[in-house]
Protein backbone atom coordinates (compact mmCIF):
# COMPACT_ATOMS: atom_id res chain seq x y z
CA UNK A 1 0.00 0.00 0.00
CA UNK A 2 1.28 3.47 -0.76
CA UNK A 3 0.70 6.90 0.78
CA UNK A 4 -1.70 7.93 -2.00
CA UNK A 5 -4.01 4.99 -1.26
CA UNK A 6 -4.08 5.93 2.42
CA UNK A 7 -4.75 9.58 1.57
CA UNK A 8 -7.68 8.54 -0.63
CA UNK A 9 -9.15 6.02 1.80
CA UNK A 10 -8.98 8.36 4.80
CA UNK A 11 -9.81 11.56 2.86
CA UNK A 12 -6.66 13.22 4.17
CA UNK A 13 -5.58 16.67 3.10
CA UNK A 14 -1.98 16.52 1.87
CA UNK A 15 -0.02 19.59 2.94
CA UNK A 16 3.51 18.84 1.75
CA UNK A 17 5.59 16.73 -0.63
CA UNK A 18 2.66 16.03 -2.94
CA UNK A 19 5.06 14.48 -5.42
CA UNK A 20 6.11 11.75 -2.98
CA UNK A 21 2.80 9.95 -2.48
CA UNK A 22 3.82 6.80 -4.34
CA UNK A 23 6.01 5.74 -1.45
CA UNK A 24 5.20 2.33 0.03
CA UNK A 25 3.86 2.30 3.59
CA UNK A 26 4.91 -0.73 5.59
CA UNK A 27 3.03 -0.04 8.82
CA UNK A 28 1.96 2.62 11.24
CA UNK A 29 3.28 4.07 14.49
CA UNK A 30 1.24 6.26 16.83
CA UNK A 31 2.93 8.48 19.40
CA UNK A 32 3.26 12.08 20.48
CA UNK A 33 6.57 11.45 22.23
CA UNK A 34 9.38 12.13 19.80
CA UNK A 35 11.98 9.99 21.53
CA UNK A 36 9.53 7.10 21.49
CA UNK A 37 9.19 7.49 17.72
CA UNK A 38 12.97 7.73 17.39
CA UNK A 39 13.36 4.53 19.40
CA UNK A 40 10.50 2.42 18.10
CA UNK A 41 9.08 3.52 14.75
CA UNK A 42 10.37 1.60 11.76
CA UNK A 43 11.40 2.75 8.33
CA UNK A 44 8.47 3.09 5.95
CA UNK A 45 5.83 3.38 8.67
CA UNK A 46 3.35 6.21 8.62
CA UNK A 47 3.34 8.23 11.84
CA UNK A 48 0.16 9.54 13.44
CA UNK A 49 0.67 12.43 15.87
CA UNK A 50 -0.77 15.61 17.34
CA UNK A 51 2.60 17.35 17.27
CA UNK A 52 2.88 20.14 14.71
CA UNK A 53 6.29 21.77 15.34
CA UNK A 54 9.29 21.46 12.99
CA UNK A 55 11.05 18.70 14.98
CA UNK A 56 8.53 16.15 13.66
CA UNK A 57 10.09 16.58 10.22
CA UNK A 58 13.58 15.88 11.55
CA UNK A 59 12.30 12.73 13.26
CA UNK A 60 10.43 11.50 10.16
CA UNK A 61 13.39 12.25 7.95
CA UNK A 62 16.02 10.65 10.21
CA UNK A 63 13.90 7.54 10.63
CA UNK A 64 12.93 7.45 6.96
CA UNK A 65 9.24 7.21 7.84
CA UNK A 66 6.55 6.91 5.17
CA UNK A 67 4.89 10.17 6.17
CA UNK A 68 3.13 12.02 8.97
CA UNK A 69 -0.61 12.26 9.63
CA UNK A 70 -1.59 15.10 11.96
CA UNK A 71 -4.97 14.44 13.55
CA UNK A 72 -7.76 16.32 15.35
CA UNK A 73 -7.93 19.20 12.88
CA UNK A 74 -4.54 20.50 14.01
CA UNK A 75 -2.57 22.65 11.58
CA UNK A 76 1.18 22.17 11.27
CA UNK A 77 3.19 25.35 11.80
CA UNK A 78 4.38 27.22 8.68
CA UNK A 79 7.99 26.39 9.53
CA UNK A 80 7.10 22.71 9.79
CA UNK A 81 5.48 22.74 6.35
CA UNK A 82 8.44 24.53 4.79
CA UNK A 83 10.89 22.06 6.29
CA UNK A 84 8.81 19.08 5.21
CA UNK A 85 8.55 20.41 1.67
CA UNK A 86 12.32 20.91 1.53
CA UNK A 87 13.02 17.41 2.83
CA UNK A 88 10.32 15.61 0.86
CA UNK A 89 8.42 14.49 3.96
CA UNK A 90 4.69 14.01 3.37
CA UNK A 91 2.47 15.70 5.95
CA UNK A 92 -1.27 15.06 5.68
CA UNK A 93 -3.95 16.27 8.06
CA UNK A 94 -7.25 14.84 9.20
CA UNK A 95 -10.16 16.29 11.18
CA UNK A 96 -10.58 12.88 12.82
CA UNK A 97 -9.07 11.81 16.13
CA UNK A 98 -5.93 9.72 16.46
CA UNK A 99 -8.14 6.80 17.56
CA UNK A 100 -10.28 7.00 14.43
CA UNK A 101 -7.41 7.43 11.98
CA UNK A 102 -5.40 4.72 13.73
CA UNK A 103 -8.39 2.36 13.69
CA UNK A 104 -8.95 2.77 9.98
CA UNK A 105 -5.26 2.34 9.22
CA UNK A 106 -5.08 -0.74 11.39
CA UNK A 107 -7.75 -2.40 9.29
CA UNK A 108 -6.08 -1.37 6.04
CA UNK A 109 -2.51 -2.33 6.91
CA UNK A 110 -3.27 -5.50 8.81
CA UNK A 111 -4.69 -7.32 5.81
CA UNK B 1 38.63 -1.06 0.01
CA UNK B 2 40.21 1.42 2.35
CA UNK B 3 39.31 4.99 2.86
CA UNK B 4 40.80 7.83 4.80
CA UNK B 5 39.38 8.86 8.15
CA UNK B 6 36.71 11.50 7.88
CA UNK B 7 36.18 14.07 10.59
CA UNK B 8 34.29 17.27 11.12
CA UNK B 9 32.14 19.19 13.54
CA UNK B 10 28.89 21.10 13.84
CA UNK B 11 28.06 24.00 16.10
CA UNK B 12 24.82 23.65 18.04
CA UNK B 13 22.86 26.56 19.47
CA UNK B 14 20.81 25.98 22.60
CA UNK B 15 17.13 26.75 22.08
CA UNK B 16 17.35 26.64 18.29
CA UNK B 17 14.49 24.19 17.75
CA UNK B 18 14.06 25.25 14.13
CA UNK B 19 17.39 23.77 13.08
CA UNK B 20 17.33 20.92 15.57
CA UNK B 21 18.35 17.74 13.82
CA UNK B 22 20.34 19.44 11.07
CA UNK B 23 23.69 18.17 12.37
CA UNK B 24 22.44 14.60 12.79
CA UNK B 25 20.82 14.69 9.35
CA UNK B 26 24.03 15.82 7.74
CA UNK B 27 26.04 13.17 9.55
CA UNK B 28 23.47 10.57 8.45
CA UNK B 29 23.93 11.69 4.83
CA UNK B 30 27.70 11.42 5.15
CA UNK B 31 27.44 7.88 6.56
CA UNK B 32 24.91 6.84 3.91
CA UNK B 33 27.09 8.23 1.13
CA UNK B 34 30.02 6.23 2.47
CA UNK B 35 27.97 3.10 1.88
CA UNK B 36 27.85 2.14 5.55
CA UNK B 37 25.28 -0.54 6.45
CA UNK B 38 21.83 1.13 6.82
CA UNK B 39 21.26 -0.53 10.21
CA UNK B 40 24.48 1.05 11.54
CA UNK B 41 23.46 4.39 10.01
CA UNK B 42 20.04 4.09 11.66
CA UNK B 43 21.59 3.54 15.09
CA UNK B 44 24.00 6.43 14.59
CA UNK B 45 21.12 8.69 13.54
CA UNK B 46 19.08 7.87 16.65
CA UNK B 47 21.98 8.28 19.08
CA UNK B 48 23.29 11.51 17.56
CA UNK B 49 19.86 13.10 17.17
CA UNK B 50 19.02 12.44 20.82
CA UNK B 51 22.38 13.89 21.85
CA UNK B 52 21.87 16.91 19.60
CA UNK B 53 18.39 17.48 21.07
CA UNK B 54 19.77 17.38 24.60
CA UNK B 55 22.14 20.24 23.73
CA UNK B 56 19.30 22.23 22.11
CA UNK B 57 17.00 21.62 25.08
CA UNK B 58 19.37 22.01 28.02
CA UNK B 59 22.51 23.92 27.00
CA UNK B 60 23.47 27.38 25.80
CA UNK B 61 25.64 25.98 23.03
CA UNK B 62 27.62 22.93 22.06
CA UNK B 63 29.76 21.23 19.46
CA UNK B 64 29.18 17.87 17.80
CA UNK B 65 32.44 16.37 16.59
CA UNK B 66 32.61 13.21 14.48
CA UNK B 67 35.37 10.89 13.37
CA UNK B 68 34.63 8.08 10.95
CA UNK B 69 37.37 5.49 10.60
CA UNK B 70 37.41 2.13 8.82
CA UNK B 71 36.05 0.44 11.91
CA UNK B 72 34.07 2.93 13.96
CA UNK B 73 31.93 6.03 14.05
CA UNK B 74 32.85 8.21 16.98
CA UNK B 75 30.71 11.21 17.90
CA UNK B 76 31.57 13.53 20.79
CA UNK B 77 29.21 16.25 21.97
CA UNK B 78 30.54 18.94 24.26
CA UNK B 79 28.12 21.45 25.65
CA UNK B 80 28.06 24.55 27.75
CA UNK B 81 25.08 23.58 29.82
CA UNK B 82 23.93 23.21 33.40
CA UNK B 83 25.61 19.81 33.82
CA UNK B 84 24.03 16.69 35.26
CA UNK B 85 24.16 16.37 39.06
CA UNK B 86 23.20 12.68 39.21
CA UNK B 87 24.23 10.72 36.11
CA UNK B 88 22.77 7.40 37.31
CA UNK B 89 19.40 9.02 37.76
CA UNK B 90 19.65 10.79 34.41
CA UNK B 91 20.29 7.44 32.73
CA UNK B 92 17.08 6.00 34.21
CA UNK B 93 14.39 5.63 31.58
CA UNK B 94 11.53 8.03 32.32
CA UNK B 95 13.54 10.51 34.37
CA UNK B 96 13.78 13.99 32.88
CA UNK B 97 14.47 17.53 34.06
CA UNK B 98 12.97 19.15 30.96
CA UNK B 99 10.49 21.95 31.63
CA UNK B 100 6.77 21.63 30.79
CA UNK B 101 6.92 23.50 27.48
CA UNK B 102 9.55 21.07 26.22
CA UNK B 103 7.37 18.15 27.30
CA UNK B 104 4.44 19.62 25.41
CA UNK B 105 6.58 19.37 22.28
CA UNK B 106 6.90 15.65 22.89
CA UNK B 107 10.42 15.79 24.30
CA UNK B 108 11.43 15.29 27.92
CA UNK B 109 10.09 11.74 28.21
CA UNK B 110 13.32 10.63 29.85
CA UNK B 111 14.22 8.45 26.89
CA UNK B 112 17.04 10.46 25.34
CA UNK B 113 20.07 9.19 27.24
CA UNK B 114 18.83 5.57 27.35
CA UNK B 115 18.19 5.75 23.57
CA UNK B 116 21.75 6.98 23.03
CA UNK B 117 23.19 4.18 25.12
CA UNK B 118 21.04 1.47 23.48
CA UNK B 119 22.17 2.50 20.03
CA UNK B 120 25.87 2.81 20.87
CA UNK B 121 28.46 0.10 21.22
CA UNK B 122 30.28 2.30 23.70
CA UNK B 123 28.71 5.22 25.48
CA UNK B 124 30.38 7.62 27.89
CA UNK B 125 28.87 10.51 29.77
CA UNK B 126 30.87 13.03 31.78
CA UNK B 127 29.40 16.08 33.38
CA UNK B 128 30.40 18.92 35.66
CA UNK B 129 27.57 20.87 37.23
CA UNK B 130 27.73 24.51 36.20
CA UNK B 131 30.17 23.80 33.37
CA UNK B 132 28.74 21.33 30.91
CA UNK B 133 28.39 17.80 29.69
CA UNK B 134 30.36 15.59 27.30
CA UNK B 135 28.78 12.64 25.58
CA UNK B 136 30.87 10.14 23.64
CA UNK B 137 29.16 7.70 21.30
CA UNK B 138 31.06 4.94 19.55
CA UNK B 139 29.42 2.65 17.02
CA UNK B 140 31.30 -0.16 15.34
CA UNK B 141 30.98 -0.25 11.59
CA UNK B 142 32.44 -3.65 10.88
CA UNK B 143 30.83 -6.12 13.22
CA UNK B 144 27.72 -4.33 14.52
CA UNK B 145 26.41 -4.59 18.05
CA UNK B 146 27.20 -7.89 19.68
CA UNK B 147 24.81 -7.93 22.62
Amino acid sequence: MNVQEIVDALSLEVKTAKGDLSRTVTGCYISDLLSDVMANAKEGEIWITLQTHPNVVAVASLKNLGGIIVTNRRSPEAETLQKAENEGVVIAVSPLSTFEVGGMLYKMLRC
Amino acid sequence: MTRRNIEGSFHLSGGDFTNAGAASSELKSILTNLGINPEIVRRAAIATFEAEMNVIIHAVAGVMYYLITQDTIKVVLNDMGPGIPDIDRAMTEGYSTAPDWIREMGWGAGMGLPNMKKNSDRFKLDSVVGEGTTVEIIIRIKEGKTE
